[in-house]
């Protein structure tokens, strides 16, 4: 896979050398052989007494738009939080490039992964611009200060997620919609490779949460990794390349949206008796459900 | 505030305001002399500049050169040290516990190493500084710890609990302190206007011994005041983004017990700097701890020479102690501070 950009994005006419540019992932894409960058090893994650997931195996494919669904309380924000580091497994492992995560340094693993969790708080009085410098920790140090190289991927995470516009105002008077794609541009800004998103749409308007899905997947299409977990099960079919449903902690089923999402697995997942036809407009699966016989005309 | 709009998304954005920082941190820089030098030259009797001046640099036998080498030159460095070791600890305390309504006075930190050290006096007999030092630094982690625990709900820390929990501990405390230098008095006879909180009659001699701590404590600061940027985001985003939290929180607790305990231990318990000067630091500058550390540490000294000096005069010719001043100046502040809209807004 080439790492040069083909996407619908306009491009400016000076193209800044990629190394800079964060929708570029630094690493060349692995062979298809290879096992994937991020993946869950027999591994056992819940909290300090409660167990959520038993000895659950999972990849996150490369270059994947994967979204994880299921009902509440299923696992997937456990399970994103294992990929994330946030929670350690109690057996098992997370892998990552080959290796377990938890034995890499904390801010060399800030450079390789991404998170945008619900958690997210926006100090008062910061700015667009402050806010999503703020993704350039993991590059700082004691004695490395803010240089070039951060203002440059600051600017082009900014333009990425379009919100370059809003930089000088305050990220409290932005609308939920504005406000979470600067949260985006934040998470660009860290340059990672591999992007986790808890929710991401949660709270926004149809608009809002349709802007925002093909903001994600303009990132997927430069060679981003995205795991997403999303409730709404036909923005996951049309936008994601990969789904994951999970339930009770297990992975029911993995596969291509089109592939996996069937009448049988909606009702088995989430319980809902339901028709999956086709999504009108892309053609993916679209899940209608059946609701009460007296409800229908 | 002015918001440069036009010079952000722009490459050169963020140097704008750095530069707007930097000349804001020289002006407050500037006030901080201008009022070491209003220290040194009002009192009960004024002095003018020229003999400040003789007697700092050319001292004769001239009693005024000895009321200003004796007296007013060293409040007036116990006033600088002690202000900064306030603004910093406040500023720490509101970043680590997300609460701006917390300070080393509110929170009882000060009052936990000033009962440690009226026990190490009172009860122990323990006159140096060298010696009771140690039990303010304990005292102040004691009650640091206890008051984060006490704040800290099912739900995560609520700001208004934490103060609540803070208060009463302070006021016990407080209340056990005054019963013990009542019951001893002798003990602390020269540290008599210490329980106030003063800077008035404290000898330079209890200011050297403290002042490596100080200075580690503020290194410590400047160290831990990425990771408190990045944990200002929530313990998720800053886990995600590399950051240690249990490392940041016990090296922040470090620096803020050193700096509100050997405040303490100079001073005695002074309160209000350090809850109001991190929140006159961040409307000029913003929610960046690094800027609201290296402004507090400006501030907060201009703030506690001000209200010293004001306490010398609105009586004139006796005198209220600063702890008093700051009190009378903070209250309302705190007052405003709760009754804003959002209180967990840091």
């Amino acid at each position: 896979m080439s790492t040069s950009t083909g996407t619908d994005r306009s491009t400016t006419s000076n193209e800044p050398s990629t190394m800079l540019d964060p929708l570029v992932p630094r690493a060349p894409a692995q062979g298809a052989q290879e096992p994937s960058r991020l993946h869950v090893d027999a591994a056992t994650i819940g909290y300090d007494k409660r167990i959520v997931s038993e000895r659950l195996s999972v990849a996150i494919p490369d270059q994947s738009f994967t979204v994880i669904v299921g009902p509440n309380a299923c696992g997937k924000s456990t399970l994103l939080r294992g990929l994330s580091r946030l929670l350690k497994p109690s057996e098992g492992h997370v892998i990552l490039d080959g290796a377990d995560i938890s034995s890499y340094k904390t801010k060399e693993v800030a450079r390789r992964v991404g998170l945008l969790p619900q958690t997210a708080i926006a100090p008062d009085g910061i700015t667009v611009a402050d806010l999503v410098a703020r993704g350039r920790y993991p590059y700082q140090g004691m004695l490395r200060q803010w240089t070039k190289t951060d203002e440059e991927a600051v600017l082009r995470a900014m333009e990425a997620a379009a919100v370059t516009d809003l930089s000088g105002q305050l990220v409290d008077e932005l609308s939920g919609g504005q406000r979470q794609r600067v949260w985006v541009a934040m998470a660009l800004a860290q340059h990672t490779d591999i992007l986790l998103l808890d929710e991401p749409t949660t709270f926004l308007d149809i608009t809002h949460q349709v802007e925002l899905m093909e903001l994600f997947t303009d990132l997927n299409h430069v060679g981003h990794t995205l795991v997403a977990v999303l409730h709404d099960l036909n923005h996951a079919a049309r936008f994601g390349t990969h789904l994951i449903a999970m339930k009770d902690g297990a992975v029911v089923a993995e596969g291509a949206p089109s592939e996996i999402v069937t009448a049988e697995l909606v009702e088995e997942v989430f319980g809902l008796r339901c028709l999956v036809v086709p999504d009108p407009v892309a053609g993916t699966p679209h899940v209608v459900p059946l609701g009460r016989d007296r409800d229908r005309p | 505030m002015t918001l440069q709009t036009a010079d952000l998304g722009v490459p050169g954005a963020f140097t704008a305001p750095g530069t707007r920082r930097s000349i804001g941190l020289f002006v407050a820089l500037a006030a901080l002399v201008a009022l070491l030098m209003l220290s040194l030259i009002i009192g009960s009797k004024m002095m003018p500049p020229a003999v400040v001046w003789d007697a700092l640099f050319h001292p004769s036998g001239d009693f005024d050169h000895f009321a200003i080498r004796d007296f007013r030159l060293p409040r007036t460095i116990v006033g600088l040290v002690v202000g900064m070791a306030l603004g910093v600890s406040g500023a720490l305390i509101q970043a680590l516990t997300r609460n701006p309504l917390a300070g080393p006075g509110i929170l009882g930190v000060n009052a936990g190493a000033s009962f440690a050290v009226t026990v190490a006096i009172g009860l122990l007999g323990v006159r140096d500084v060298r010696g009771y030092m140690w039990f303010a630094f304990a005292g102040a982690l004691v009650v640091t710890i206890m008051v984060l625990l006490l704040g800290s709900t099912r739900r995560g820390q609520s700001p208004v609990v934490m103060v609540l929990a803070g208060v009463c501990v302070g006021a016990v405390l407080g209340g056990a302190g005054s019963a013990l230098q009542l019951i001893n008095p002798d003990a602390f006879d020269q540290m008599r206007s210490w329980g106030a909180g003063s800077i008035l009659g404290r000898p330079l001699d209890v200011v050297w011994p403290i002042l490596p701590f100080f200075a580690g404590a503020l290194v410590l600061a400047f160290a831990v005041s990425g990771p408190l940027n990045a944990m200002a985001l929530g313990d998720e985003l800053a886990v995600a983004q590399g950051v240690s939290l249990v490392r940041t929180r016990i090296l922040a607790i470090i620096a803020l017990t050193l700096l509100a305990g050997g405040a303490t231990a100079i001073a005695g318990p002074i309160g209000f700097v350090g809850l109001m000067v991190p929140h006159v630091a961040r409307w000029i500058v913003g929610p960046d701890q690094r800027w609201i550390f290296a402004y507090s540490m400006l501030l907060a000294p201009s703030l506690l020479l001000a209200s010293d000096i004001l306490g010398r005069i609105v009586m004139h010719p006796s005198e209220i102690p600063v702890g008093i001043v700051t009190a009378f100046v903070g209250a309302p502040v705190l007052i405003l501070l709760v009754r804003r809209r959002k209180v967990s807004g840091l």
